[in-house]
C-alpha cells in the first residue's frame, strides 16, 4: 500500500511534518531539528522510490480520493509524473535536505526558529506539488504556497529593514504573476471545461483566447523565473534572505522554469507547428524566448561584475545561469520541423542536444550556485561582513571553505572537470549548429563569470593576514557536511557525466518531446484516443 | 541496474567528445612531469636570502597589512572605467522600487500581446 | 450587451489595480492594487460559470431546469482565502517596514546600498 500512493505521500509528509513541527519544538530545540532532519530524510526516500519507479516503468498517475480507469471522464484531481517532473523532484527534494542540515549550525543563535522550520517544509511541500501535479488550478495553488512561504523566509531577519522590504518585493511580484496565472486558467477553463492538464493538452485548437492564454502564462511564469527585464526582485530577495534560505529559493525559481515549459512544450505541444502569419508558432516564439535569454546572461554577467555585496554579486550570476537554461531549449524549440514525407514531427539532432544541454544546465546550476550561496553564508557566519571590500587573507583561517568555494567557482564558470563544463559544453556546441552567435555571446559571458568570482576568490581569500580577522575559525561541521555533500554531488556529476545524462536527463528530455511525437501524456489519462 | 562499465563511457555531444578520466589523466601524467622538471632546481637559488620575499614592484611593505591589500571592488578597475556609460544605464534600470518592476512586467507583456496575438 | 457588463467590470478592476501599483508611492496604495486585481480576477472565474435563466447548484434532489457552473465557484472560494493570507503578508511587512524607516515613500526606501 505504502508503494500504490508515493506520490500523495511525497506531498503528505512535508506537509504533516510542517504542521508537528511547533510542537515538537516544545520538547526542545534538538529534538526539533532532529525531526526536521528526519522528516526530509522520509520525504527524500519517498520522492527516489517514485522517480525510481518512473524512470523505469514510464508516466505514473494518481487520482486523489477514487479509483480511475484510463478512458472515464475527468472529474478529480489528477498527479502525473513524467520523466521530467521525476527530475525537477530530484531537484525539489535534495536542495531543502541540505539547506535543512546546513541550518543546524547556521542558525543556531537566532530565536523564533520552529516558524523558520514549519516555513522550510511547507516550501518543500510547495515545490514538490508544484512539479508532481496534473491539474492546471492545483498548480496555481501549489505556485501560491511556495511564494507565500518563501517570502516570509526572505523577511527572517526582520531586524534587518532591507530584508523586510525585500520580502514585500518579493511578495507584491509574486501575488502579480501568480493572479495572471490564475487569470489564464480561467481564460482556458471557460473554453474547454477542462482543467486536467492532459485533457487541455488534447483538446486546444488555436483560437485567440489559446493565444492570450499562452503569453499570459509564458510572461508571468517568466517573471518568477527571473528572466531579465523582469528580473529585478532577483538580487533583493536572494542577497537579503539567510543562505539556507536562498538555497531553497533556487529550486522555487526553477520550478516556475519547470512551469514555462510544462506550458509550452505539453500544453500546446500539438499546436507548436502551426502557422502564425507564415511563421511557424515555434519559431516566432523561439525568436523572443532566445532574445530575452541572450538578454538575461549579458545583463546578468555586467551587473555581478559591479556589485561589492558578496550574496548579490551570486544573485546576480543566478540571473545569468538561467539565461543559459532558456538560450539552449528556446533554440532547442526553434528547430521542430514536420518531415513532409511521413509526417512525423521531430527535431533535429542539435535541437535534441540543445535540449538535453538544457535540462542537465538546471541540476548543475541548482547545484553550483547552491554552493556558493553556503560559502557566503559560511563567510557571514565566521566574520559578520558581507561586503567584499572588507574582507581579506581568509584562506589561512577557513581551509575548508576555501576549497569549496574554489570548487563551486570552478563548476559555475564551466571549467573541467566539473559538471558546469559538461553541460555547457552541450550548450555551446549544440547551439553553435542553430546560430553562431548565440555560441558566441555564451562562451564570452561564461568567461566573464569566472573573471567575477577569481576578483572575489583573489580578494577574499588570498592576500595577506588582516588582523582584524585573527579570530576568525573555521564554520561548524554541520555547514560543512552540507557542502560537502554538494561538492561531493558536483565531482561526481563532473566525473560521470554520460551516466548522468543517459538515466536522468534523457527521460526528462523525452517527456518535453512526448506531446509532438506520441502523445504519451494524454494516453495515460484518456487511454486511446 | 548499473554495470561498472558503464561509468567509463564518453560523454557525446552532437560534435564532439570528452572523457573526463582520460583528461584526469592526462592532467596528473602532466602534472608528474612538470613536477619532476621544477624539482631539479636552479643553480643560483640560495635560501633565506632577498630572493624569497614577496614581489611588490617597488612599493613600501607596511606591517600592518590592511593598507596594502587591493581591495575587491578595485580589481578591475580599467574594465569599469571603460564601461562607465553602461553601467550607468544599467543601475539607474535596477532601482528598488516595486512599481517599476512590476512596469517592466507590463512593458513585456504588452510587447509579446502585441506581436504574437496582434491585438490592436 | 447587457451581459458584457461583468467583463468589462473584471477589465476596469484589473486597469485601476494595475495602476495603482506602479504609478503610486504609497506602500498601502499598492496593497490596496493588488487586492483590486485579485478581485477583478476572482469576479472573472465567477462569471465563466454563469448560464442564462439558470438557478444556484446547491440542490441534492434538484427540480429540473438549468443550474450555473459549480466548479468556478469553488475555484473563486480557494482563490478568495489566498488573496486574504497574500493580503495580511503584505500588510504585516508594511507595518514592519514602518517601524524600521518610518516613511511610507516606495521611493525613499527602494535604494540600495551598493
Amino acid at each position: 500500500m505504502f508503494f500504490d500512493n508515493l506520490p500523495a505521500l511525497a506531498v503528505a509528509v512535508p506537509l504533516f511534518g510542517a504542521f508537528l513541527t511547533p510542537l515538537v519544538s516544545k520538547i526542545g530545540d534538538r529534538a526539533r531539528n532532529v525531526f526536521v532532519i528526519l522528516v526530509m530524510g522520509l520525504t527524500t526516500t519517498v520522492v527516489f522510490l517514485l522517480v525510481n519507479d518512473v524512470f523505469t516503468n514510464g508516466i505514473q498517475t494518481y487520482v486523489f480520493g477514487g479509483s480511475y480507469q484510463p478512458g472515464e471522464t475527468v472529474i478529480r484531481i489528477f498527479f502525473e509524473v513524467d520523466g521530467l517532473s521525476a527530475f525537477m523532484a530530484i531537484i525539489a527534494v535534495v536542495l531543502p535536505l541540505v539547506a535543512v542540515i546546513y541550518s543546524w549550525g547556521f542558525m543556531k543563535k537566532e530565536t523564533g526558529l520552529d516558524k523558520y522550520y514549519t516555513l522550510i517544509l511547507l516550501m518543500t511541500t510547495g515545490m514538490i506539488g508544484l512539479v508532481l501535479t496534473g491539474d492546471m488550478f492545483n498548480f496555481f495553488v501549489f505556485l501560491e504556497i511556495t511564494s507565500i512561504s518563501s517570502a516570509a523566509l526572505v523577511a527572517f531577519w526582520v531586524n534587518k529593514g532591507k530584508a523586510v522590504d525585500a520580502g514585500f518585493k518579493y511578495i507584491v511580484i509574486s501575488s502579480i504573476g501568480a493572479l495572471f496565472v490564475l487569470f489564464a486558467i480561467a481564460l482556458l477553463y471557460g473554453q474547454y471545461d477542462a482543467l486536467n492538464m492532459a485533457v487541455l493538452a488534447n483538446s486546444i485548437q488555436y483560437t485567440f483566447l489559446d493565444k492570450m492564454a499562452l503569453v499570459l502564462l509564458l510572461v508571468a511564469l517568466a517573471m518568477k523565473a527571473g528572466i531579465v527585464p523582469m528580473h529585478m526582485w532577483l538580487p533583493d530577495a536572494y542577497g537579503c534572505a539567510p543562505s539556507s534560505v536562498t538555497l531553497v529559493l533556487i529550486g522555487a525559481t526553477q520550478a516556475s522554469l519547470y512551469g514555462v515549459f510544462r506550458v509550452v512544450f505539453t500544453l500546446y505541444g500539438r499546436e507548436l507547428t502551426t502557422a502564425v502569419n507564415q511563421v511557424s508558432l515555434n519559431v516566432l516564439l523561439s525568436v523572443f524566448i532566445v532574445a530575452l535569454a541572450l538578454a538575461t546572461i549579458v545583463v546578468g554577467v555586467l551587473m555581478a561584475l559591479k556589485q561589492s555585496n558578496l550574496k548579490r554579486m551570486i544573485a546576480f550570476a543566478a540571473v545569468a545561469e538561467i539565461g543559459y537554461m532558456i538560450l539552449a531549449v528556446g533554440a532547442a524549440l526553434s528547430t521542430i520541423t514536420v518531415d513532409s514525407n511521413t509526417g512525423v514531427t521531430m527535431l533535429t539532432e542539435s535541437g535534441e542536444m540543445a535540449l538535453k544541454g538544457g535540462l542537465f544546465h538546471i541540476i548543475n546550476d541548482a547545484l553550483d550556485i547552491g554552493l556558493l550561496f553556503l560559502v557566503a553564508g559560511a563567510i557571514y557566519y565566521a566574520t559578520r561582513e558581507t561586503s567584499v571590500n572588507k574582507l581579506g587573507g581568509l584562506a589561512r583561517n577557513m581551509k575548508y571553505t576555501t576549497v569549496f568555494f574554489l570548487i563551486g567557482l570552478l563548476a559555475v564558470s564551466g571549467m573541467p572537470p566539473m559538471n558546469g563544463f559538461a553541460s555547457k559544453l552541450l550548450i555551446y556546441e549544440s547551439t553553435y549548429q542553430i546560430n553562431p552567435i548565440l555560441a558566441v555571446i555564451a562562451i564570452l559571458c561564461s568567461i566573464l563569470l569566472l573573471a567575477v568570482f577569481v576578483k572575489v576568490f583573489h580578494s577574499v581569500f588570498l592576500g595577506p593576514k588582516l588582523s582584524v580577522f585573527k579570530d576568525t575559525k573555521e564554520v561548524p561541521k554541520s555547514m560543512l557536511l552540507a557542502m560537502g555533500i554538494i561538492a561531493i554531488v558536483i565531482v561526481f556529476f563532473g566525473i560521470f557525466p554520460e551516466l548522468v545524462v543517459n538515466n536522468i536527463v534523457q527521460p526528462a528530455a523525452d517527456a518535453l518531446t512526448d506531446m509532438l511525437k506520441n502523445g504519451l501524456y494524454v494516453k495515460a489519462v484518456l487511454g486511446v484516443i | 541496474m548499473l554495470e561498472w562499465f558503464s561509468f567509463l563511457e564518453t560523454f557525446k555531444t552532437g560534435s564532439g567528445l570528452w572523457n573526463p578520466l582520460v583528461w584526469g589523466v592526462a592532467a596528473v601524467i602532466t602534472f608528474l612531469i612538470i613536477y619532476i622538471i621544477r624539482g631539479q632546481g636552479k643553480k643560483d637559488y640560495k635560501r633565506d636570502t632577498e630572493q624569497t620575499k614577496v614581489f611588490l614592484s617597488g612599493n613600501p611593505e607596511f606591517d600592518d597589512k590592511e593598507k596594502m591589500h587591493v581591495k575587491g571592488s578595485n580589481v578591475y578597475w580599467g574594465f569599469m572605467e571603460t564601461l562607465q556609460g553602461v553601467y550607468k544605464t544599467l543601475s539607474d534600470m535596477h532601482t528598488g522600487v516595486v512599481s517599476d518592476y512590476v512596469l517592466w512586467f507590463m512593458i513585456v507583456l504588452g510587447l509579446f500581446l502585441i506581436v504574437l496575438v496582434g491585438v490592436f | 450587451m447587457i451581459y458584457n457588463i461583468p467583463y468589462l467590470a473584471v477589465a476596469a478592476l484589473i486597469l485601476v489595480g494595475l495602476y495603482g501599483v506602479v504609478f503610486k508611492r504609497n506602500l498601502i496604495k499598492m496593497v490596496i492594487g493588488v487586492t483590486l486585481i485579485e478581485s477583478g480576477v476572482n469576479l472573472f472565474l465567477i462569471t465563466l460559470g454563469y448560464r442564462k435563466g439558470s438557478t444556484a447548484p446547491i440542490y441534492t434532489s434538484s427540480p429540473g431546469g438549468l443550474m450555473s457552473l459549480p466548479v468556478p465557484q469553488a475555484l473563486t472560494l480557494t482563490s478568495i482565502v489566498i488573496g486574504v493570507a497574500v493580503l495580511a503578508l503584505m500588510l504585516s511587512f508594511v507595518v514592519y517596514i514602518y517601524r524600521h524607516y518610518k516613511t511610507l515613500d516606495a521611493r525613499k526606501i527602494g535604494g540600495e546600498d551598493e
